[in-house]
Order: C-alpha cells, then structure tokens, then sequence
C-alpha cells in the first residue's frame, strides 16, 4: 500500500556546493573518535582508560542509566586519550588505529532466522544500538520498548544534503538484512520514506517493508515530517527511526558477523574546493580528510553535518555520529553597513523582502552571520510556512517558555524534534533560538512525564 | 565608512556594564545596530540565518506608509489654500511645502518623545532598542488632525509608549496598536481638540473661510445628510481628515507594497474590507437616515478606513496570529468600523475603536482556533490508533 504525499509547505536553502557525483577515498584516518554530546540527554559512563587496547566492537563507553546501550569502537587499536571539557563533562573518547583490522565477532546468520531477543542482543552488542531513536523526543531507543512502528526516511533533503541513492548504491543487499532485522523488533510496520527521484534507485527495490513516497521542499525527507503524514503519534506511541546507514551496519553486522563501521559522507559547502563524495569510517577525524580540500580564501566554518542541524567543529575535531556530510561555510563576521536597508539583490531569503527573490534560480554562498539581533515575537504566521504538519509552531515555543506541560503535549511536543523546525529557525525574523527552546521543552517533558 | 565603523567599535568598551558611559549603553548600540548589520555568528542552532530581521521588516512598512504621508503633506497645504480660497494661484509646490512645514515637527515631536522613553527602557532592562517604534513613530502623526496641539502629541506618545507597550514587556508583548493607543488617549482625553469642523484644516492665521467651505470630514457632512461626495477627490486624497488617511490612492500604493513583500498580511487586509462592505450594504438595506443611506462602498474612500485595514490591522503583535484567526479578526474590524461609524451618534469615525476593540478580542479569537487544532490533532492520532 504505497501512498504519495505531496508536501507544500517547507522551503530549500539554496547554497552553493553541491556534493559531485564523484567517489574518493580519504587517507587512513590516524585517529577516529566517538562523542557522547551528539546524543542529547546521555549520560556516558566509561569503560574504558586511555593506553587501553581495543578491537573493533568492543566498548568504549555506556549510558548510565541504560547499561545494556554501549557504544563501541569502530576500529581496533588503542584508546588514545578521553578528552574532557568544563565540569569533566566527556567531550571525546580518541582511539588511535593500530592498521591491523581486528574484530569482535558476533554471530553470523539471517535475521529471519533469528529471534526478537537474539536480534537484539547482537545490535546492543555490537554497539549500534544508538543509531536507533525514539519519537517522541529524538532520543536513544530503550531496550526494553517495543515500538509501535518503525519509521526510515531513505532520503535526506536539507541543503547540500548527500544523494543517498549514490551515497548506498552498492548496499542494496545490506540494507535488506538490515531491514529484516529490524522489522523482527516492532509487531507493527516498516516504513519506508522515498522522494519521487528514488523511484528506480536501490531503496526502491527494498522488500518487507511499506513504502510511501513524498515530494516537496525540505523537510519532506525529515523522518518526523513522514510519520506525521503516515502514523501521527500520539501520547501513548513509540515510533523508532533509523537513518538508511544504521540499517546499512546492522545488515553487514548480520551477513558477516563483525561490525563494519566504514561510511561514504559527502564534502559540501561553498568553501571546499570541490565538493564530493568521500569514503570513510564512522567517527574520523577531519585533519587528514580536508587536507587541501578547502579555499581558503575566508575564514571558515566547519559543520560536521549541514547548515541547519550540524555541529560547527575545528579542523582537528572529528565527524558526528549520525552525520553524513560536511558543510564548509564562510564565517562571516563582518560588519555591513545598513546592510538591512540595501535593496538585497545577492541576499538571499524566505522572505520576498529583498530583491534576490526576482533571481529564483540562483544559488549561494551563505555564511554564518546572524544578519539581525535577536528580538522578542513579533511576526505571525511565519513558521507555519516552514513545517508541513499541523501543528502552530509558535505557540507550542510559547508553551515551552512558559514551562506549560499540558499545552507542549496537546501542541504537538510529541511529533517533532529540532531538525523539523529548523527551518523556522533560519527564517526567523526575530532570530529566535528556535531548536534551543525546544530541546529544553522536550527535556522538561522527560522531566516530568519520564 | 571605516571612520564610522572605528568610531562605534572604540567607544563600545566605554558604555560597557560597569563602564563610565554604561548609561549610554542603549544608545550606542540602536545607532550602530541601524548603521552597521553586526559581525555576530551564529553560535548554536542553525548556521545560516535569512538576511530578514525587524529592521528590514520595520524599513519596509515605514517605506510603504511614505506615499500617504506625501500625500498628506499636500493635502494639508491644499486644504489650508482651499480655504483661503487660494487654490488657483497656489503652486504644487507651494502646496507640499506649507504641508510639508506642518507635520514635520508633528513627526520630530513624536519620534523624539517616543525613542527617548524606548532608549530609557532599554537601558534598564539591559535589551536591545526595538525597532517598533519606528514605525509606531511615523503612525502616530498620521492618525492625528493637523491643528494637534504639539504638547499633546508629546504626552500621547508618552502615553502610548508606557502604557500601550512597554508595561506590557515591549515590541512583541503588547495588546493594543501603540499609535492607536495615542490616538484614543487624545480621542477621550481632549475630545474638543480631536472633532468637530475646526481641527482638520492648518487654518491658523485665517480669518475669513472661502465660501462654501465648512472643513468638514465628508463623514461629518454624511451625518448631515449632505452626501455629495467627490468620490474623486475622496479617492486621490484631497478632503479633510488626519494627516496621512486621506489618499486612499496613497494606502493602495502602500499595500501594494505590503503585500509584494509579504510584510502586511493580505487576509487582515481583505477581510477588513469585506467586513466594512458587508455592514455597509446590511446598512443600505435598512437605512433609515441619509448616512444609513450613504452607498456602502464609499465608506472606503472616506476616513481612516483604508488607513487603518492596511497599516494598523495589519500590525503583527496586537492583531490575530493564526490563520483562521486573521480572518475573523478582520472581518469584525470591518463590521463594526462601519457600525460605529454610522450608529453612533457622538462621532462619525469607528476605525480606531474598531481595531482596539478586536485587538482586545484577538487572543480571544486565537484561543479557539488552537482549541480546534488541538482537538484535530487529537482525533487524528485516535483515528490512526
């Protein structure tokens, strides 16, 4: 039963940058990283110590509050060093790569074969257990859950985001077994995400699961924005998501039984000399990777991600969990003068307040300027351009600030996390913090509702 | 430029918190804020941010309320020359320019009073200068009859700017449309210097009015039942009425850019002016005296209708927020502008108690709608379930 939603409401950013359709391998990364800050709320317990060796597989570190989630290495060698910052808050577990590639080894079979439990156990195991979410609130999915659904967006249609039709290509067959193994976990459905461009491509060829397709401007392929369309959540529902990746390592975890955590990102952005498609390993660090790769011409800006949910990281920091791309802007800390009264044939917006809006095919080169203060709420009606659900961002935000439980819930608190109003960020005209006050909001909902 | 930009980022250390000037500290920043688009990134969130900020926003609906006030400024001089009985010798220019000498303290007094007080409030909250009294600053005179005491519209921006919004909490927190808080501050605390014949017209000096002309609103003379409008010169703007709601032509250029922009929401617009057309013709049909009578579609044309449907519906903060919301909200506006207008028997004006009257019912309004979309949303997820 595949149905088509055509979404209206949403916009594209348009930067320049576009990732080639041309495939590289990066140099042997000299150390690779994990870090506890890209999941929100984790409390991370170490099991490891610096000088210790380990093998691909094994853990590097657990949540505190939910053992059984550990999170591995995933290459062999040795723990370099647990890189903390204020309050010994753990920032980065390092492990240098010894070159020899050493695995944990895990149990080699077909997921139809196997049981819930079994299937399971081998994801915990093998650590890739936190690439599994839970809506409500975008946070690591419990063990102990079952979902009502599981719910994978196969496309991903923020600025300059990777073409995952290339970015897996050759993966169909681990993308199966990954969603055979899955689909043991939930009594309920597989959904599966498409844009109408992937309508031949290798995740239109997926069995076992239910696709539907959307089209329509970003954030149709945001995972939030399709299971509001396909299975809205209520109070007493558990949605999983998994990005197309995760499905990818549980598949190859499964048809080989050891863990291979190596991944295609693609390099974007208006100051990366050419912008492609890298093959790497989950967690790398970026030194070696943007060698030479970058202008150079300005100060830049590094996003470990794209624009609108990424984390700015330096040159030697390391690649996000859950990212797929690298985004490198220019800084842009200048100062304009009457910038906000020019007529804005090169500023580009939302809004049709400047000129650029007669150019609508033009594309970018963005910075990270904030191009205003920030204000109080003064516009209405300019969010809900920007989300296709029905939902009245603004006023959930207000329920948030004035601490309202009962109206977060009934607003639609449940349904979105930070990427789905990110845009609503960007287009702010009163530059509101937008992804801020709603984490904090779904962080006081944890609070109180657990 | 350079000058400028060193002069502004030198002097910043010293109005600095704890600093010697820190009492200029509001000051310092709103000019270089309005001269320079600041250097500040984006240090959470999202990395890029649209180029549109309140500034921008604010620019653009003072640039669109800059045809009606030029028009104004003309008709001022035209109808002091009118009376005179002057018309034919008097050039164009002279024209603007007697309008012009008018309202330009009329402006100066109520930009200086208001931004004075908002720099004040700034400072001890530790905010930034909000840009609503930019256009708030400009609105005022135009809502106002020209013969305006300037004291009073000093203390009516005072007024308005304490306690229309900043005990409210600022831009973006305030009920009311702060210049129409000015205006009916005025309205009921001088009602003398606000209606009858005399206010309308800059007739200082005067002695002697040319035959025939009284100074009349066209809506004072349809209560009298003399309802031989020029439905001309009511259009481009040449009748008496406050400074800047005469041109209708004017107000249409002004929505015009609006609504091109995306500044001024059309739904507000329109549905103010299917409400003032619907009460006029319900008005029509049931009429029973010559302003009853009066064609509904002139009711547009004459007073602060168009004036208000575009530029003080429309405003953001005291108006309806959610789409249906807006709908509503303006419709009523229209209704009852036209209701007052014609029913009540004190004042042939109902615009400005229209709008504050539906600004005070917004939230109101906006309370349902989030009710039904909280109710829709629930029994979505039931249906689903």
């Amino acid at each position: 039963m595949s149905k088509h939603f055509k979404l209206k409401r949403g916009f594209n950013i348009r930067l320049k940058g576009t990732a080639e359709v041309v495939l590289e391998d990066a140099p042997a990364p000299k150390t690779v990283a994990l870090k506890p800050t890209d999941f929100p709320g984790l409390t991370p317990k170490l099991k490891v110590k610096a000088e210790a060796k380990v093998k691909a597989g094994d853990a590097l570190f657990f949540d505190k509050y939910n053992p059984e989630i550990i999170f591995t290495s995933p290459v062999s060698g040795t723990v370099k060093s647990v890189n903390r910052g204020e309050r010994r808050k753990v920032l980065e577990i390092v492990v240098e790569p010894d070159g020899t590639s050493e695995y944990l080894k895990f149990t080699k079979a077909d997921p139809s074969t196997l049981s819930r439990e079994q299937i399971r156990e081998q994801i915990l195991k093998s650590g890739i257990w936190p690439f599994i979410k839970q809506r409500p609130y975008g946070v690591l999915a419990k063990p102990g859950d079952v979902p009502t659904h599981i719910a994978i967006s196969a496309f991903d249609s923020s600025p300059l985001a990777p073409d995952s039709d290339f970015l897996f290509s050759k993966e169909q067959a681990a993308l199966q077994t990954g969603i055979d193994a899955v689909s043991k976990l939930t009594d309920g459905k597989v959904f599966l995400g498409l844009s109408p461009e992937q309508s031949s491509g290798v995740f239109s060829k997926l069995k076992n699961v239910e696709t539907n397709t959307f089209s329509g401007p970003h954030p149709a392929g945001n995972v939030g924005i399709q299971i509001s369309k396909v299975c809205p959540i209520g109070k007493d529902d558990l949605i999983w998501t998994l990005s197309p990746q995760a499905l990818v390592y549980i598949g190859r975890l499964f048809a080989t039984g050891q863990v291979d955590f190596s991944k295609t990102i693609a390099l974007t952005g208006s100051e990366v000399k050419t912008p492609k498609y890298i093959k790497t390993i989950h967690g790398t660090e970026l030194t070696d990777l943007l060698k030479g790769k970058t202008k150079g011409e300005v100060k830049e800006r590094i996003i470990s991600g794209n624009v609108l949910t990424g984390e700015k990281v330096d040159s030697d920091n390391f690649l996000g969990y859950f990212d797929q791309q690298i985004t490198i802007i220019p800084e842009g800390d200048e100062y304009e003068f009457m910038g906000w009264a020019a007529p804005g044939f090169d500023k580009f917006s939302a809004s049709k307040a400047f000129f650029s809006k007669l150019l609508p095919k033009k594309e970018y080169a963005l910075s990270a300027n904030m191009h205003g203060g920030e204000r109080a709420f003064v516009l209405s009606g300019q969010y809900e351009k920007f989300l296709p659900m029905d939902i009245l961002p603004v006023h959930l935000l207000k329920a948030i600030l004035v601490n309202d439980i009962d109206k977060m819930e009934q607003l639609g608190i449940y349904e979105v996390i930070e990427e789905d109003l990110a845009l609503c960020e960007y287009a702010c005209t009163s530059k509101i913090k937008v992804q801020n006050i709603l984490r904090e909001g779904i962080n006081s909902m944890i609070k109180e509702l657990g | 430029m350079k000058a400028l930009k060193n002069f502004f980022e030198k002097t910043k250390p010293y109005v600095q918190k704890g600093a010697k000037y820190h009492w200029l500290h509001s000051t310092h920043d709103a000019f270089f804020t309005l001269a320079f688009v600041q250097k500040d990134t984006s240090k959470s969130g999202t990395h890029v941010h649209d180029f549109i900020d309140l500034k921008r926003t604010m620019g653009i609906v003072v640039f669109a309320l800059v045809p009606a006030l030029l028009m104004g400024m003309y008709n001022i001089g035209y109808q002091h020359f009118g009376a005179l009985g002057q018309l034919e010798t008097a050039a164009f220019f002279d024209l603007f320019l007697f309008g012009f000498l008018k309202v330009l303290p009329v402006i100066l007094v109520s930009y200086i009073v208001g931004l004075g007080i908002e720099f004040i409030f700034a400072q001890f909250r530790g905010h930034e200068v909000n840009e609503g009294f930019l256009v708030s600053g400009i609105l005022i005179p135009m809502v106002m009859p020209i013969n305006t005491p300037l004291w009073m519209i000093g203390v009516a921006t005072a007024f308005a700017v304490v306690f229309g919004k900043e005990v409210f909490g600022g831009t973006g927190m305030n009920i009311w449309n702060p210049a129409l808080v000015a205006r009916a501050f005025l309205f009921f605390a001088y009602p003398a210097q606000m209606s009858g014949d005399s206010v309308w017209i800059s007739a200082s000096g005067i002695e002697k009015m040319a035959d025939g002309f009284t100074g009349a609103t066209p809506m004072a003379q349809a209560v009298l039942g003399e309802t031989n409008l020029n439905v001309w010169d009511a259009f481009v703007g040449l009748i008496p009425g406050s400074i800047g709601e005469t041109s209708t032509l004017a107000i249409l250029i002004g929505a015009a850019i609006l609504i091109i922009t995306g500044i001024g929401n059309w739904k507000i617009m329109l549905s103010t002016v299917l409400g003032g057309l619907f009460m006029g013709i319900l008005l029509n049909i049931f009429a029973v005296n010559a302003y009853m009578e009066m064609p509904f579609w002139e009711h547009l044309i004459i007073g602060g209708f168009a004036f208000g449907a575009v530029f003080m519906a429309t405003d953001p903060v005291s108006g309806a927020q959610t789409d249906k919301g807006k709908w509503i909200y303006g419709f009523l506006i229209g209704v009852l502008a036209i209701l007052i207008r014609v029913v009540n028997p004190a004042y042939p004006e109902g615009m400005m108690l229209a709008i504050l009257l539906m600004n005070t019912f917004a939230p109101l309004i906006d309370h349902y709608i989030i009710q039904g979309n909280i109710k829709r949303r629930l029994k979505r997820v039931q249906q689903s379930a």
